[in-house]
């Protein structure tokens, strides 16, 4: 088989996998599931910038949250039906990674990354500061009956499950048609040497801000299936914690593979489960992977896959 | 009270904050400088300290000037440790790749967080100052009578409070001592311009590093140590210290000691103005946004001249 066949094979098989596992799993995992693949698309908006772009963003969490509040907000206040409002969200999450892109591409390196953080953090105190509307931290719940997408009702498990699959499986193959493209290896040539690929007569600067914005599209879409789907959005989602966790899936999956964003959001969302039956600080987890994953595997899982057995794996 | 009285309040409590950040973030900013990596957990090293300082009150008993002289001793002493040897267990492993340095002591924040939330526990617990006389503090107008002073109702300070800004401003100078008159300064001084060539001339840079990142944990610890009577020991305190010391770090100048203190009494100032007649909320929106634009548009920091 050619490389191009063992890739389709094992992406299209992973979402056949997926797609049959709703009939089979019990409604705990079943609903976990759900969850975790919309999280994963997240991860997979972020690993476009961060693993195959090379630039690291601790600000993520302001597009996830673009993208919830701009499909919650205009649900709850102007009294959208989901299907706009989810578009309202995802050109939300697209418009402020165009305009953050802009700032934050003129800085590299550390400068970038704390860039990213303080805007993420002015858009979190934003949420907070006009909390009458927001709700902050607390948040606010979508109900039911807003819920109803084309007469389906997205509050009902299978349906639920099914749409958190569509989502990924677009996620996914955007990620794949992207990073096989010729845009998607020149931006594996900046990640690698910036300079040479400007000297080559490429427009570095544009590539990046097409990175940023389709990476930050994808997690506004993530953050708006995630409100939708689950009926909630809260301030919680805006915090820097939500732009570190996309960080830790990507580098625990591997970092610029198709699938580490996948598997490292279902490794670390039940490793995490599990810890929490034996303790409530399951954030210590959290830390401790992460200082364990820069010790000793900087590739991540799928990292380590491609690195001993399958060299293919895009 | 009228708006003079309530400017110099206000004024006040931010001299203790912008003290107290000065030196958290000289620490942060030393590491920044001499290391060339950025220190997420700084801000847990700050808990670290103030919770010691809890530890160590309830253990000595007595006076409390007694458990404080010890906790002022012993917390920098102990987080500084643990700081050198997170450098010596982590850091240097990762040959302090900034990106991969940064992952890794998120990792730390959280270990370092929730560790304590485990033993510490979720509550906020006080340490006793010293001393704490209040001082009432006179304001004076022009009336119908002519100049006269009376003492406002609500204005005044604690004798704890005016020696935290003492001590704040002791222990600068003495970090400026060290940093230009002693031997290991200019060890420090001479891995930051040049690290190859500064191992080259057979300066121990890795043991250097582990100082110079024991030093700045000690640093926030001490600070932590010094706003404990003020500000409750609680296990998720490091957030705001961390975050302000940022601020400072990068509008003062990466790097650049002076701009730090320069640009923390800036900001302490401001914060507790701004605070005093505007939602907290909004200061700390206006802050995070203004060091965003100063990185990109001026990435040397307000004050600083030299290239970061």
């Amino acid at each position: 088989m050619s490389a191009t066949a063992k890739t389709l094979t094992l992406h299209l098989g992973l979402l056949a996998v997926l797609f049959a596992l709703q009939f089979v799993l019990p409604a705990y995992h079943h609903g976990n599931l759900a969850r975790i693949m919309v999280l994963a698309s997240y991860a997979v908006g972020y690993n476009i910038l961060f693993g195959y772009t090379g630039l690291l963003s601790l600000g993520h969490a302001l597009f996830f949250a673009a993208g919830m509040y701009g499909m919650g907000l205009t649900i709850q206040y102007a009294g959208f039906t989901p299907a706009p409002a989810l578009i309202v969200g995802i050109l939300a999450g697209a418009v402020v990674a165009a305009a953050l892109a802009l700032l934050a591409l003129r800085t590299t390196g550390v400068a970038f990354l704390i860039v990213t953080l303080m805007f993420a953090q002015a858009g979190y105190l934003t949420i907070l500061y006009f909390g009458e509307y927001t709700r902050g931290d607390e948040g606010f719940v979508i109900q039911a009956f807003d819920r109803m997408l084309w007469g389906i009702d997205l509050s009902n498990p299978e349906n639920r499950y099914f749409a958190a699959w569509g989502l990924f499986a677009v996620c996914l193959l955007l990620c794949l048609r992207l990073v096989r493209a010729p845009f998607g290896k020149t931006l594996v040539a900046i990640r690698e040497n910036e300079e040479r690929v400007r000297m080559l007569g490429y427009n570095t600067f544009a590539h990046k801000w097409g990175a940023m914005v389709i990476s930050g599209t994808i997690s506004a879409a993530a953050g708006a299936f995630y409100g939708l789907l689950f009926g909630y959005a809260g301030a919680t989602f805006a915090s820097v914690q939500y732009s570190i966790f996309p960080l830790l899936w990507v580098l625990l999956g591997g970092a610029g593979t198709v699938l580490g964003p996948f598997v490292g959001t279902l490794f670390m969302f039940y490793l995490i489960d599990l810890s929490s039956g034996v303790t409530t600080a399951y954030l210590l987890i959290v830390g401790v992977a992460l200082v364990l994953l820069t010790l000793f595997a900087p590739q991540g899982l799928t990292g380590e896959l491609r690195r001993r057995v399958w060299r293919w794996l895009p | 009270m009228e708006l003079g009285p309530y400017i110099l309040l206000a004024s006040l409590e931010g001299a203790v904050t912008a003290a107290v950040l000065a030196l958290t973030a000289v620490g942060l900013s030393l590491v920044f400088g001499v290391m060339r990596v950025v220190n997420i957990a700084h801000g847990e090293f700050f808990m670290l300290g103030a919770v010691i300082a809890w530890f160590v009150a309830q253990t000595v008993g007595g006076h409390p000037a007694l458990g404080f002289v010890a906790a002022l001793v012993i917390a920098p002493l102990v987080v500084g440790a643990i700081a050198a040897a997170a450098d010596m267990t982590i850091l240097k492993r990762i040959d302090y790749d900034p990106e991969r340095t940064i992952v890794a002591t998120i990792g730390l924040l959280y270990i370092i967080q929730q560790l304590t939330l485990m033993t510490y526990g979720p509550e906020a617990r006080p340490v006793e100052a010293p001393f704490n006389q209040r001082l009432a503090i006179p304001w004076f107008e022009w009336g119908e009578e002519g100049f006269e002073f009376y003492f406002p109702w609500g204005l005044s300070t604690t004798t704890y409070k005016l020696a935290v800004i003492g001590a704040a401003g002791v222990v600068l100078v003495g970090v400026w001592l060290m940093m230009a008159r002693t031997r290991i300064g200019l060890l420090m001084r001479a891995t930051q311009a040049d690290r190859d060539m500064a191992l080259a001339f057979g300066i121990p840079v890795e043991r250097v590093y582990a100082l110079v990142f024991g030093i700045g944990a000690a640093l926030a610890a001490l600070a932590a140590v010094l706003i404990v009577p003020i500000q409750q020991a609680h296990y998720l305190m490091g957030a705001d210290p961390l975050l302000l010391s940022f601020i400072v770090v990068i509008i003062g100048g990466l790097g650049s000691l002076p701009g730090t203190v320069v640009a923390a009494i800036f900001i302490g100032l401001s914060d507790g103005i701004i605070s005093v007649f505007f939602s907290p909320t909004l200061a700390k929106i206006l802050a995070t946004l203004l060091v965003g634009l100063v990185l990109v548009f001026r990435p040397q920091g307000l004050f600083g001249t030299r290239a970061a």
